[in-house]
């Protein structure tokens, strides 16, 4: 049996994710933010010039709100799902718990999430925004996020051993998660008979709980924070059992 | 109980199992076909005492890395039972998950907590896992700029010291130049010494004898013989050179 410090290894593989990443870009932790900017640009240009929606106010803002829990999404749930057949030396040669993979590939992506999340509050702060009691909700709201994530990467790492395939469907997947989450466009304008489909989207609920703490500056709903919670730790748990029942043949299909 | 312990143990794959892709998973499900079963392990059983060294000798094919793998938990037997008693070391292929852009000290620490080293035992370690290598100043430069000898020095030296019950060598005692060599030879007789158990593949016979008092044969997946390295060893040579005189 492996009696190793699981904590321990998975903070040395996050650690060293980040070291790879960072160490070999002259621009550095800039890469992170222009992405988001050019991103927010963009779009900003085309919903207030193109097509001008004059109901919201700060659109760049309110884009970005959707931008940075989007981007940390697809990117965090792509390196998952890809992360056991990109680690085939460890997983075939090192008797080490194998959850720590995903999971690791997950959480090296939260550097990149903390600096967006950076730009984000900067921007709120220059559009006109204050700090104000209810920021006390984005460490939680980030938290479901990044749970949920782990769970699902847990399930689609599983998947992609044994179907290799898995990959592109999760990036069809994210495509297609752009439009349908609500990034450029708010709530409001959501059909009533769709509206409900929206709200067990954890992406979704997530962007609609930011935009309720950053913009309004009120609580988010608490069904909302609770269907979140729920569905992000159930994921969790999910996770782990696919995980577990999938690990033990890995050996012979990586 | 014994350190391992082997009962009637198989391991076999399908063929073609090297198929992922949706269209053959689908292809599959509609139209079953009996794949063939391979067998890389055929009903082994064996025990190794603690304090005790096993050699595994037999030819290429014949399931040694199979067997390694298995004691070591990386897969599972079809069939049979594998008790292990006490904590695992396997060098199984040195340096994994290296990475050349780290420098020596990272992978090291990485490394070692990949084989189980704690965070306070790998502190404690540190400075005698270098001193070790003998890699000396070079252990805070980038991994690349290492002689393919250095990066198996310090893969090696990271595996030796996490001091384990037991240890799996599998084929990566042959690193580094003839000093290393003995460096490390002595380090795995001290491990006997210690009463720690060893389990050792590899086709330096010579080497085997040296460190093993234990042996396995194994081809095709099947045990053949076994008992004291010298009467196993022999047994096989003769066998080998029967083979070559033969063709």
């Amino acid at each position: 049996m492996w009696r190793g410090d699981s904590l321990y290894v998975l903070q040395n593989l996050v650690l060293k994710d980040f070291r790879i990443r960072y160490r070999n870009m002259s621009l550095g932790v800039l890469w992170s933010i222009l992405n988001p900017v050019v991103m927010m640009g963009v779009l900003t240009f085309v919903f207030t010039q193109v097509f001008p929606n004059p109901q919201i106010r700060h659109f760049s803002v309110f884009v970005l709100c959707g931008l940075v829990p989007y981007n940390f999404f697809s990117l965090a749930w792509i390196t998952g799902t890809t992360s056991v057949l990109d680690s085939a030396s460890l997983v075939k040669r090192v008797p080490m718990p194998r959850e720590i993979v995903p999971i690791a590939a997950v959480l090296s992506n939260c550097l990149h999430l903390l600096i967006q999340i950076c730009l984000l509050l900067a921007a709120v702060l220059a559009f006109g925004g204050h700090v104000n009691v209810q920021w006390l909700w984005l460490p939680v709201v980030w938290l479901f996020e990044i749970v949920f994530v782990c769970g699902l990467s847990l399930i689609t790492a599983t998947l992609n051993v044994y179907v290799r395939d898995t990959r592109y469907v999760v990036e069809s997947a994210n495509t297609i998660l752009f439009w349908v989450v609500p990034i450029f466009y708010s709530f409001e304008i959501i059909p009533a008979q769709y509206s409900s489909v929206y709200e067990l989207n954890p992406v979704a609920a997530l962007i609609l709980c930011l935009r309720r703490i950053l913009l309004a500056g009120v609580a988010p709903p608490a069904s909302t924070l609770l269907k979140l919670s729920l569905v992000s730790f159930l994921m969790l748990l999910l996770g782990f059992w696919v995980f577990h029942r999938g690990k033990n043949a890995f050996y012979e299909h990586i | 109980m014994p350190a391992v312990q082997f009962q009637n143990v198989s391991k076999h794959f399908r063929r073609h199992a090297g198929q992922m892709l949706l269209r053959e998973r689908i292809a599959n499900l509609l139209r079953p076909s009996p794949r063939e079963k391979f067998y890389a392990l055929r009903d082994v059983s064996f025990a190794v005492d603690h304090g005790d060294s096993l050699a595994v000798i037999g030819g290429n094919g014949a399931g040694k890395s199979t067997m390694l793998n298995i004691a070591t938990g990386l897969c599972c037997p079809s069939e049979g039972e594998v008790t292990i008693d006490g904590r695992i070391a396997a060098l199984l292929q040195l340096g994994s998950g290296f990475h050349p852009d780290l420098t020596g000290a990272e992978n090291l620490v990485i490394n070692a907590s990949l084989l189980g080293l704690s965070r306070a035992e790998v502190r404690r370690r540190f400075d005698e896992i270098v001193e070790f290598a003998g890699i000396g100043e070079f252990i805070d430069e980038p991994l690349r700029t290492y002689s393919t000898g250095m990066t198996m020095r310090l893969a090696f030296s990271v595996a030796v010291n996490v001091n384990p019950d037991i240890l799996i060598i599998d084929e990566v005692l042959g690193v580094g130049d003839e000093s290393f060599f003995a460096k490390c030879l002595d380090r795995v007789l001290q491990f006997r010494r210690d009463g720690k158990t060893i389990l050792c593949v590899s086709h330096a016979l010579p080497t085997l004898e040296m460190l093993c008092n234990q042996a396995i044969w194994l081809d095709h997946g099947r045990l053949i013989m076994a008992g004291p390295t010298k009467r196993i060893v022999t047994a096989y040579r003769e066998a080998s050179q029967g083979q070559v005189a033969a063709t």
